[in-house]
């Protein structure tokens, strides 16, 4: 009988306790910097796009939300013709950015993209997107891959050795 | 009060009450039933006698009723039993007994239409003097009616009390299932080859 | 003060009655929340207070749906009978001098007689819905509510030799130098749990257990009948804080405030003391509820009649 009564007056003394509801929208959430949430692709520190359209998310993925298309522009670099990411499919697992060769694909910390239409959480490229390098600020793929493209040649890469002359004999 | 809301009331009594005995769903005959209690309260209250309006409201609507609606209800009667009451109860068996009903019921209104009118308002009589005629000259008969629900009340008790044969049967480990269909298929260990070998 | 006319009474309560119930919802749900250490709904209007209009609005425009299996006329009255049961009620309690619409002499035992038929529209509900879970909810609620109401009038039993008068207004008025909270405290805790159960609030609630029964007695309801069980049961709150509030704590008397305001403050008292026990007590097992009822209540009940009987007779003057 005391422990009812006991009950009810400790119920009553939480109404003189701090709220522990966070009034969302006008106090936001705290988002830790490795938060998954939207999915952006990055850009190379001299604005060109970092996707190769290597595929490599798309096979990652284990819900099959990426599509995308390879193609490859005059200068022989290659880059996504399209690039699809249907977020109503979307679990936000981080396996694409962990599967990126080029840091091209990484998850941000925002989750804030609800829709009335299902349709309007596929995402296409210009809306994946952004103009910056993201969370590598001085990365650039193609500065480092030894690749050929229009302007830069074999061994130009920075940390690469030109290529061996296999016709010369001299080490 | 005047004379119109007592006719109504009365009408109402009446009716409600030819309907409890002429339905067959028992819910149904149980609601008019309080309908027509109800009724009555009101014609009390009318002839001046709100205690005994609202005790009847109480006590007869409110409770009693709501018991027999709860055992029906317990009883789960669907409209098979609905079918089983007009079966059992074909108008050749509860025609001879109206006639004979109704004739008394001729009866009594003629002989109340023939005798002095009572006057439908009467002096309302207050908690006050019901309390004091009930433990003054009537004494003797409250203390009778007490003691009649007391033993009532024990019987009752008697009836409900549930000895226990046997005290651990819930406990107990369940019969040998050697009779039972089920799990004929599969293996018990040993028991049913050690019976075959026996 | 000017007493206002019968008729105008009756509209006003009516519509404070009705008005109550409904922001009532509100209400319990900011007060639970707050115990709760959350906000509640505070986003429609002020305050979150157009919340119970957003939900009005909703609930009228629900498919308003009768099962085919259903018993349809006891299906159909059932949420009117418990809805205009406690809005009778009302008609006797007296909110301030004069502000009442009917000081009936055996306004107490009116409102017991209205307090137990709406049982009805709990049993007729569940009987009538011709689902299982439904039928438990009837059941349940017609064994719960026939207990309690038993102790429920015999609690009042002693606030009526106290005041010599089943009038409410005479009660009322027999308090004015001392609340019947004093003499009567055992009364009054048992009139509080009987009120508890009788209104089906939690922790006694076993008629509508969700976790057991689905929603109980109105397993089948949807739309505005829905909504009625709902008002009812809100409007059933507001009629037991009420009542609470006049046996017990002397009604509109009070120093300094005008009298209508101490009953509506005392009323909010008790209607925050109803929410209270919601938010801090859990349901209890069927059969300890009738176990309490029968074999802990009802003695006590009796006990405090008798001893009050024995000391009206011995200390005060014969009337």
């Amino acid at each position: 009988m005391f422990g009812i009564v006991r009950t009810i007056w400790d119920v009553f003394r939480h109404g003189f306790q701090p709220r522990v509801t966070r009034q969302y929208p006008e106090q936001p959430a705290y988002l830790p910097p490795r938060w998954r949430g939207r999915i952006i692709l990055s850009r190379d520190p001299d604005g060109g796009e970092r996707c190769v359209a290597c595929y490599l998310c798309a096979i990652v993925c284990p819900v099959d939300c990426i599509a995308l298309q390879a193609t490859e522009d005059a200068a022989g670099r290659r880059y996504p013709e399209f690039f699809r990411i249907n977020f109503s499919r979307c679990i936000f697992c981080g396996y694409c950015e962990d599967a990126c060769p080029t840091y091209a694909i990484q998850l941000t910390p925002d989750f804030e993209m609800s829709e009335f239409r299902r349709q309007n959480l596929v995402y296409e490229k210009e809306d994946l997107l952004i103009s910056g390098p993201g969370k590598y600020p001085g990365y650039n793929f193609w500065r480092v891959a030894g690749v050929k493209i229009g302007g830069k040649d074999k061994g130009e890469s920075e940390n690469e050795a030109p290529p061996a002359d296999l016709r010369q004999l001299l080490p | 009060m005047n004379e119109f809301a007592f006719y109504v009331a009365a009408a109402i009594a009446v009716l409600s009450t030819a309907l409890v005995i002429t339905r067959r769903n028992a819910v149904q005959a149980l609601l008019y039933l309080a309908l027509s209690l109800i009724a009555v309260a009101v014609v009390f209250y009318g002839y001046g006698a709100p205690f005994i309006a609202a005790l009847e409201v109480i006590v007869y609507a409110g409770s009693i009723v709501v018991l027999f609606i709860f055992v029906v209800m317990m009883l789960n009667l669907g409209r098979r039993a609905a079918q089983a009451e007009a079966r059992l109860l074909p108008p050749r068996i509860w025609i001879g007994p109206a006639v004979l009903a109704a004739v008394l019921l001729f009866e009594i209104v003629y002989l109340l239409a023939r005798g002095p009118r009572l006057p439908v308002a009467a002096a309302a009589i207050p908690p006050r003097a019901v309390a004091l005629a009930l433990y003054g000259p009537y004494l003797l008969g409250v203390e009778l009616a007490s003691l009649l629900l007391l033993s009532a009340l024990i019987g009752a008790y008697h009836l409900g009390w549930r000895r226990q044969p046997f005290p651990e049967v819930r406990d107990a480990p369940p019969e040998s299932p050697a009779g039972l269909d089920s799990g004929r298929d599969s293996v018990r260990a040993g028991s049913r080859r050690s019976a075959g070998a026996a | 003060m000017v007493s206002p006319h019968p008729l105008v009474s009756l509209l006003a309560i009516l519509l404070l009655a009705l008005t109550l119930a409904s922001g009532l919802i509100w209400f319990e749900r900011r007060l639970l929340a707050w115990w709760q250490d959350r906000y509640g709904p505070n986003r429609v209007g002020p305050f979150g207070l157009l919340q119970v209009l957003a939900d009005m609005i909703k609930i009228f425009a629900k498919e308003d749906w009768v099962p085919p299996f259903a018993d349809k006329v006891a299906f159909i009255l059932a949420p009117a009978i418990i809805v205009v049961t406690v809005l009778l009620s009302f008609a006797v309690l007296p909110f301030a001098p004069g502000v009442i619409v009917s000081d009936l002499n055996i306004a107490l035992l009116f409102f017991l007689a209205m307090s137990s038929l709406g049982v009805y529209s709990i049993v007729l509900a569940g009987w009538s819905s011709d689902n299982k879970y439904s039928l438990l909810g009837g059941m349940r609620a017609a064994a719960q509510m026939l207990s309690y109401e038993v102790f429920m009038g015999l609690s009042l039993m002693g606030v009526v030799l106290l005041a010599g008068t089943f009038s409410l207004n005479g009660i009322v008025r027999a308090q004015r130098h001392l609340w019947f909270i004093v003499p009567q405290f055992a009364g009054f805790l048992l009139f509080f749990i009987a009120g508890l159960a009788e209104t089906r609030r939690l922790p006694f609630d076993l008629p509508e257990a969700e976790s057991e029964l689905v929603a109980g007695f109105h397993s089948e309801y949807s739309g505005m009948k829905f909504g009625m069980f709902f008002v009812g049961e809100y409007l059933g709150i507001t009629l037991i804080s009420a009542m609470i509030a006049i046996l017990f704590f002397g009604g509109w008397l009070g120093p300094g405030l005008p009298p209508l305001l101490w009953f509506f403050l005392k009323l909010f008292c008790f209607l925050s003391l109803f929410i209270l026990m919601r938010a801090a007590l859990p349901r209890p097992r069927f059969d300890q509820l009738m176990a309490w009822a029968w074999k802990l209540l009802l003695p006590l009940a009796l006990l405090n009649l008798l001893v009050t009987g024995a000391l009206v007779l011995a200390f005060l003057p014969r009337r």
